[in-house]
């Protein structure tokens, strides 16, 4: 059972927290000139990287949406902070 | 009749209280404090089970949790738990113990002749013959053959095992010498120490094989380690699995208590400290699973714990210093004792025991038990024979929480890596056998001060490696639980099956519930000498939890039954009972399904029917009351749905619909606008929490967290939804405000001091009233709403009633009436894809190619073309004619309250362009004929939203 840092709740068990998206990913617009393809790379298309990876999660319980930076390996949490402290 | 009761010894049973229990039937004796093993080995009774596959007489071999035969299902008190181990089970006066694989009894079993055919069931032998003539047919039987414990389906288990949870400073797994010596370094410096140890006893190792530590007897150190925990605020846990090491530092364990339910432990330390210990390795030969062979250092644990010799005339087979004391012991209790030594260089014997320097042991033989141990081709009689083949380190937890091994040549064995997990691991279970090297191991981990514990006399424990003989002759048995010898082995490396997990899943080598602990280094090292290669070369399974098996109760806990998912409790619950309410859960809240008793579907239409004649009152609470703020509300709720809420006016109400990035509807219902800057979203009951979910992505995402905030009121507010055509009077009666409401539209108003929202919007076709009022002040609103009511004529009407007055107007229950892949389009809801310019949530999904099919499901209401009544939901809609094709299916279905007849709505490929058509209704092999009709049956103008 992992333990993720929420920036607004503090460390909380893995269970309270959804996946979201990829960190990075940002919606094509106007949805007229986006191409099938481009669309279907935002909804979709994931690095799924091993080793260090940026995520968005999100906490069920305070409903705050964060980034986390955490090694898909070794499960180390490297870093959390609210989007609106991310730089991406 | 080989095991045998010592008059005296056994420093573990109570001689003056004698238990009775049964095995197969037969009644047995034994004494306080003895296991089932133990008091079974003192009985004589030697077949304690059958094997797996083979169904061998097998008896007891081992200690503690390494035991791989003596699995027995014990009842006590009518109540039966499958699959216990003998030697962890304590006796207790009066339980039955069944063994397992067996067709009769443990002695005498049927099956047993299948071990004739043994030729014809190597390794693999199920996989090819079975899967070849369809698995499935034979699984049943296989099932019943193996299948170890025999489950009781009518028995449940009661919901009493608490979880909990505790952050110890310094966790110490195991109470032998190391443990303890870790244990008592650690709390004298302070720390809070957590002592887990499975047996019943603290010592480990010293409990059967004594010693004195720093001058004094063994028992005085454990007492000091004792007094030491308890004065740093520790806590000793005996009778007690530690069972699993889980991410970021969770250990779970299970302890077992005799006076109240056990107890599910989440421990989450700072520190953990791995001291296992080592189980004792099996020697491999031909025979070795007889009945009577059993492990040298388990054969001095029963005797000295328990009073229990294993037999009369033993050859004790080994090639270490550690089994001397064994053959010792057993002499000293009056039996005669014969060392195999397979080492020319040997310790003396002890006194009276006959000593065979370098000499091995090539079989025992014997039916159903020993008879005679074959030693370099010369036959010996023998009752039993005693195997002491090195040690295996215990370092799975070490291995669950990602640590790797390394192959330590001069102990022989797969060590931990230091460093490569959160553990660290001492004494045996690092390879540290010796009395000394244990205890100042375990001093050391716990950054000790001063010297370590020192024993007065220390214990010989080096061994010659031992691998098994791939050249013998005879059956070698090396995964007693699983039926695997030694040529399986071979067999698997023929077959190209030469990598650890694949031997594992190609003989089941090591999966059985003893998890290989006597077998997998066996396995192993036979797979490494057959393919040439290095032990580390070969490799290791993974170790994942358990250690030990654990009842699925335990770890279920308290989370079962009303507590396993409770359903939310509406604020006027009372009432609605009060009132003759039958509730059911709908999207996770308990509700009234209909009022009084009797036929459920009939009460249903009888409340509609008098919904549609002159009013029905419902609770709504569960409606979720999201409120948007802010000046950039109006903004946010435009980009997340997909009806654009900016272009509502202050006071009015508009049905919208949520859908997901991929364009399906996620959710519909009303948003509400009270004020330029403030917004209520009436999400349905059981996607309240989804939907914020969505509001708050694009509100922290997309907003900055600027401009607009969410908060969910839907607790704060109960809802009473009062509809049909009195609704009005009703209304006039209670004396409420109307406020010449339009429909559609909404009033912040108040009765009484109450506060109350009322919205003239409709689930039903007829007018209505959705009236909220704070939840603390809802029971005696809704007692003078139900008076006024039931003046006019009206009355309650509960959840099926609603179901049934919407559906004939065709209204949707998202994800009943919807799917995973339906689009708004779908729905008949085309004009804001078509025309909005702006961005929404969902937008570009609405123009894929999949998107624009002409033959998309769409949803459209059906007519039965016969009197048969209701269609059944969920049936296949069929072509009519030619092939039984489902072109999609029923979503609801029901008698039409206002309209008559009976109603159905349906999800119908290009079902919007095929109205009037008559089409096949397909459900379990019965074929109805109706005709596709409008969604809307009844008052399809709309004309009754403002009766």
């Amino acid at each position: 059972m992992q333990i993720f840092p929420c920036p607004f709740c503090g460390p909380r068990e893995e269970h309270e927290f959804l996946f979201a998206a990829e960190a990075g990913k940002v919606r094509p617009e106007p949805a007229a000139k986006v191409s099938d393809e481009e669309w279907a790379a935002y909804l979709y298309h994931n690095d799924a990287p091993k080793g260090i990876a940026r995520e968005i999660w999100y906490h069920q319980t305070c409903g705050t949406y964060f980034l986390m930076t955490r090694d898909t390996v070794t499960r180390d949490v490297k870093d959390s902070r609210f989007l609106s402290e991310a730089s991406t | 009749m080989s095991g045998w009761r010592h008059p005296d010894l056994g420093q573990a049973v109570d001689r003056s209280r004698i238990l009775r229990f049964s095995f197969d039937g037969a009644a047995v004796e034994g004494f306080a404090g003895d296991t089932l093993a133990s008091a079974l080995l003192a009985s004589g009774t030697r077949i304690l089970g059958r094997s797996f596959k083979y169904h061998r007489p097998r008896g007891l071999m081992a200690m503690g949790a390494a035991e791989p035969n003596a699995v027995f299902d014990v009842t006590l008190d009518g109540r039966t738990i499958p699959n216990q181990r003998a030697t962890l089970t304590p006796l207790l006066d009066g339980m039955q113990v069944r063994s397992v694989n067996t067709a009769g009894s443990a002695g005498r079993d049927p099956l047993g002749a299948l071990d004739l055919l043994h030729h014809f069931l190597p390794a693999g032998f199920y996989y090819k013959t079975f899967m070849a003539m369809g698995w499935m047919r034979w699984e049943p039987m296989i099932r019943r053959m193996a299948g170890l414990g025999r489950v009781n389906a009518n028995w449940h288990p009661p919901a009493d095992v608490e979880t909990m949870n505790a952050a110890p400073q310094v966790l110490v797994i195991g109470a032998g010498p190391a443990g303890l010596a870790a244990a008592k370094a650690a709390a004298e410096s302070g720390s809070r120490v957590w002592l887990i140890e499975e047996t019943c006893a603290l010592g480990g190792t010293l409990r059967w094989r004594g010693g004195q530590i720093d001058g004094a007897d063994w028992t005085v150190f454990r007492d000091a380690t004792l007094a030491a925990i308890e004065a740093a605020g520790g806590r000793v846990l005996t009778d007690t699995t530690l069972w699993g090491a889980f991410d970021h530092g969770l250990f779970t364990a299970w302890q077992r208590r005799s006076d109240a339910p056990d107890i599910h432990w989440r421990l989450r330390p700072s520190r953990t400290i791995l001291a296992a210990g080592a189980i004792e390795r099996p020697m491999w030969f031909s025979g070795n699973d007889l009945p009577g062979v059993m492990g040298a250092e388990a054969a001095l644990h029963h005797l000295v714990l328990h009073g229990a010799v294993a037999g009369r005339r033993i050859i004790l087979a080994t090639a270490g210093d550690g089994a001397y004391p064994v053959a010792g012991a057993l002499c000293a209790a009056g039996a005669e004792v014969t060392i195999a030594d397979a080492r020319h260089v040997t310790p003396d014997a002890p006194e009276g025991v006959h000593l065979l320097r370098g000499t091995r042991i090539e079989a025992a033989t014997g039916h159903g038990a020993v008879r005679r141990a074959v030693l370099d081709h010369k036959a010996l009689d023998a009752d039993t024979v005693l195997m002491a083949g090195g040690w295996t380190p215990s370092v799975q937890l070490h291995c669950q929480a990602g640590g790797k091994l390394d192959w330590d040549e001069t102990r022989d064995a797969l060590v931990p890596r230091p460093g490569t997990s959160a553990v660290t691991t001492v004494g045996a279970a690092n390879a540290r056998y010796g009395l000394s090297e244990a205890l100042a191991e375990g001093h050391a981990a716990s950054g000790g001060s001063g010297p370590a514990p020192r024993p007065t006399v220390e214990t010989g424990w080096s061994y010659a490696p031992l691998r098994p003989d791939c050249t013998l002759k005879g059956r070698v048995w090396i995964d007693m639980q699983n039926d695997v010898t030694l040529k399986d082995v071979a067999v698997a490396a023929r077959e190209g099956y030469t990598s650890v997990e694949h031997l594992k899943r190609f003989t089941t080598l090591g999966m059985a519930t003893d998890q290989g602990r006597t077998s997998n280094f066996a396995g192993l090292s036979a797979m490494a000498a057959l393919t040439g290669r290095t032990i580390p070369e070969t490799g290791t399974t993974t170790f994942r939890p358990p250690v030990q098996p654990v009842p699925l109760a335990v770890i279920g806990g308290r989370r079962r039954g009303a507590l396993f998912n409770p359903p939310r409790r509406l604020m006027l619950e009372g009432a609605h009972k009060a009132a003759g309410a039958r509730f059911r859960e709908y999207g996770g809240w308990l509700r009234p399904a209909v009022y009084g008793a009797g036929d459920e579907a009939a009460l249903a239409l009888e409340e509609a029917q008098v919904a549609r004649a002159t009013a029905g009152l419902y609770d709504a609470s569960p409606l979720g009351k999201i409120e948007i703020l802010g000046p950039r509300a109006a903004e946010l709720l435009d980009f997340t749905g997909y009806v654009r809420m900016s272009t509502l006016t202050q006071g009015r109400a508009r049905y919208g619909l949520m859908l997901s990035e991929t364009g399906i509807v996620y959710d519909d219902g009303v948003v509400l606008r009270l004020a330029d800057d403030h917004f209520v979203l009436s999400a349905s009951s059981s996607h309240v929490a989804g939907v914020i979910q969505k509001l708050e992505d694009a509100r922290q995402d997309r907003f900055g967290s600027d401009g607009v905030v969410i908060i969910d009121r839907t607790a704060y507010w109960s809802t009473l939804s009062l509809t049909g055509p009195a609704a009005r009077s009703v209304l006039n009666r209670a004396g409420l405000p109307d406020h010449g409401l339009p429909h559609m539209s909404v009033a912040e108003t108040e009765s009484d001091c109450v506060p109350l929202r009322i919205a003239r919007i409709s689930f039903t076709g007829d007018r209505s009233y959705e009236i909220s009022v704070p939840a603390q002040q809802a029971a005696a609103f809704e007692a003078r709403l139900v008076h006024a009511l039931e003046a006019e004529g009206g009355r309650r009407i509960g959840l099926e009633a609603v179901m049934l007055l919407r559906a004939e107007k065709g209204y949707i229950l998202v994800g009943k009436d919807t799917d995973g892949v339906t689009m708004p389009h779908d729905l008949g809801w085309t004009a804001p894809r078509e025309r909005r310019t702006d961005e929404f949530v969902g937008k570009r999904s609405l123009f894929t190619a999949e998107a624009g099919r002409s033959d998309r499901r769409q949803l459209v209401g059906l007519v039965a073309e016969d009197d048969r009544g209701a269609l059944p939901t969920g049936a296949h809609v069929v072509a009519p004619a030619g092939m039984r094709r489902s072109q999609g299916f029923v979503t609801s279905s029901g008698p039409a309250p206002g309209a008559g007849g009976s109603h159905a709505l349906a999800m119908i490929e290009g079902g919007l362009s095929r109205m009037g058509e008559v089409i096949r209704i397909f459900h379990l092999g019965d074929i109805r004929h109706a005709r596709i009709a409008p969604a809307c049956l009844f008052d399809p103008v709309g004309g009754r939203l403002d009766g």
